[in-house]
């Protein structure tokens, strides 16, 4: 695979296919660019962070990868199968959390999960018991008859995470999950998508542009007005930077493209 | 959950039994969503009865209705727009369940069913199903208070218009649908009020028949026979009446087939409206 070797070479070996490969990808609405050039590949089995501010393109990013909008150009590939091709192939690999509340606020949780279990073809049994499942997991068992409209945001996302999971993805992604939640739910969560990583082999693209989500042992993908201008590992990117820590990195890095974009 | 994250089985394609448990999952999900908004079936209700109770009870006087087929006999003016009052229902209906599908609110429901791994026009058929069938129940209804009101069809009529009333429901859903993608302006109900629902119920043969219209002006009864919406009406008024209006129905299917391949293209990701709602501002 081309695009992984172009930004793994010489780091370290990945065996393919990767969670998520993205090669190449941009996308523009009209002559407002939202992606340029952006080439990344995440390993499985691997916390990856998306990292940049709001606008720099990372919705766009996750509404490519999930299928809705077309890729214009470049090619996205989930463990291997085609977005745009073998899109049903990919998406059913594929959980997400999107930013903006997707929840039906008038159903119940369990109601709520399995509308999700049967829009991929998982029967009601099945889908009960995975949802039943999924809540003891977010220790949410009690609540799962309760309208979803009485929940808390942090329960509610925890809902959505639980939703994204009953299909048993390989790759989970979440765009800004955090936003609008107080501290012990941001931990909560964070910690919680942290051990799918750890105890399940999960894969996660996480998009924030909150630098305190960010652990040593991430993989970072600095995203900065559509471009890539960092990807690998927490010291690397220190490195590339030239910075102390990640809030500087990033500082360091967007405000050189920024001065270049100007003096261009 | 844990072993299985990491033996994901290498499977291709559904079977149909698992088309089958979406399509019934996402008409489920509608039936529920209909039942919690109370609100929402009264004013389906409401509607037509105003028009029958109030509007019909006026015209009696003033609207003579020749015997026209598939009426046999001369027949009360409300006898007579019960058809268009029962296409009213759903053509609000569609135009509800289609174009709720775009209000910001409800965005978060369109990209959960549209990330789902089915087919996409399978998914948006389904979708359409599902609202033609929540108004089933509301047209049924207003029957049984019409027939309270003494609008009686023949005993076999009720069931005869069963297959046309799923018809005429695929129809107008899958024009709501296909307005909801291509149109910025049609996104809040009073534009789809003013420039749809209006129009379309106005221009057809819901409220007058065709050759009063062409008395008074021969230009609206070309219009009107133009009007999907009046071939809707007519093919449910021959149906209550166990018969079978060929035309209608040829116009009706058409419609359908021809919105609904329109809907599908305009929801595709390559094209549709999607990709122009996530432009700056657009909710991304």
């Amino acid at each position: 695979m081309t695009p992984l070797s172009i930004m793994m070479s010489g780091t370290k070996t990945v065996e393919p296919p990767s969670a998520v490969a993205i090669a190449g990808v941009s996308h523009s609405y009209g002559t407002r660019q939202a992606l340029d050039d952006v080439t990344f590949a995440i390993a499985p089995s691997t916390f990856a962070v998306l990292l940049g501010l709001n606008g720099a393109g990372k919705s766009t990013l996750f509404s490519l990868i999930t299928r809705l909008y077309a890729v214009q150009r470049g090619h996205i590939r989930v463990f291997g199968h085609e977005v745009g091709r073998a899109s049903g192939e990919a998406l059913r690999l594929v959980g997400v959390v999107f930013q903006s509340r997707t929840l039906d606020l008038d159903l119940s949780v369990v109601q709520n999960l399995t509308y999700h279990a049967a829009l991929h073809g998982i029967g009601k049994h099945e889908g009960r018991a995975r949802a039943d499942d999924v809540l003891a997991r977010i220790a949410l068992s009690d609540r799962a008859n309760d309208k979803v409209r009485n929940l808390s945001g942090g329960q509610m996302r925890r809902v959505e995470i639980a939703r994204a999971l009953l299909h048993r993805p390989r790759l989970l992604v979440l765009d800004e999950p955090t936003v609008g939640l107080d501290i012990k739910s941001r931990a909560d969560i964070l910690g919680y998508v942290r051990r799918l990583v750890l105890e399940d082999g999960a894969s996660v693209l996480w998009a924030t542009h909150l630098i305190d989500e960010i652990a040593d042992d991430d993989d970072v993908i600095v995203l900065h007005q559509g471009r890539v201008l960092a990807h690998g590992s927490v010291p690397r990117v220190l490195d590339a930077a030239g910075a102390k820590d990640i809030h500087a990195a990033f500082t360091r890095l967007t405000q050189g493209t920024d001065a270049a974009i100007e003096a261009s | 959950m844990t072993v299985e994250l990491a033996t994901f089985p290498r499977v291709t394609g559904f079977a149909p039994v698992q088309y089958a448990i979406c399509l019934k999952g996402i008409v489920w999900r509608e039936g529920l969503r209909f039942l919690h908004q109370r609100e929402r079936f009264v004013a389906a209700l409401v509607r037509p009865l105003v028009w029958l109770f109030i509007f019909a009870a006026g015209f009696r006087q003033v609207l003579g209705v020749s015997i026209i087929p598939p009426y046999e006999t001369y027949v009360l003016y409300e006898v007579y727009i019960t058809p268009g009052l029962m296409l009213l229902i759903q053509l609000f209906n569609g135009m509800q369940s289609s174009l709720s599908m775009v209000y910001d609110r409800e965005m978060g429901n369109m990209r959960t069913l549209l990330v789902s791994p089915m087919p996409r026009w399978f998914l948006l058929s389904s979708k359409l199903v599902a609202g033609m069938a929540v108004s089933l129940p509301q047209v049924y209804t207003f029957l049984a208070i019409a027939w309270f009101w003494e609008i009686e069809a023949p005993p076999l009529g009720y069931i005869a218009v069963l297959p046309a009333l799923i018809l005429t429901g695929l129809m107008l859903g899958a024009l709501g649908m296909l307005m909801s993608s291509v149109s910025k302006q049609l996104e809040n109900f009073a534009g789809a009020m003013n420039f749809v629902i209006f129009p379309m119920f106005f221009a057809s043969s819901a409220l007058y028949p065709l050759w009063r219209v062409r008395e008074a002006s021969p230009l609206l009864y070309y219009v009107c026979q133009l009007n999907p919406f009046t071939h809707a009406v007519e093919l449910v008024r021959f149906a209550l009446y166990c018969q079978i209006n060929w035309i209608s129905l040829a116009v009706v299917g058409g419609c359908t087939a021809l919105f609904m391949v329109g809907a599908i293209l305009a929801y595709d990701p390559a094209r549709g409206f999607l990709a122009r709602r996530g432009e700056p501002g657009g909710g991304t």
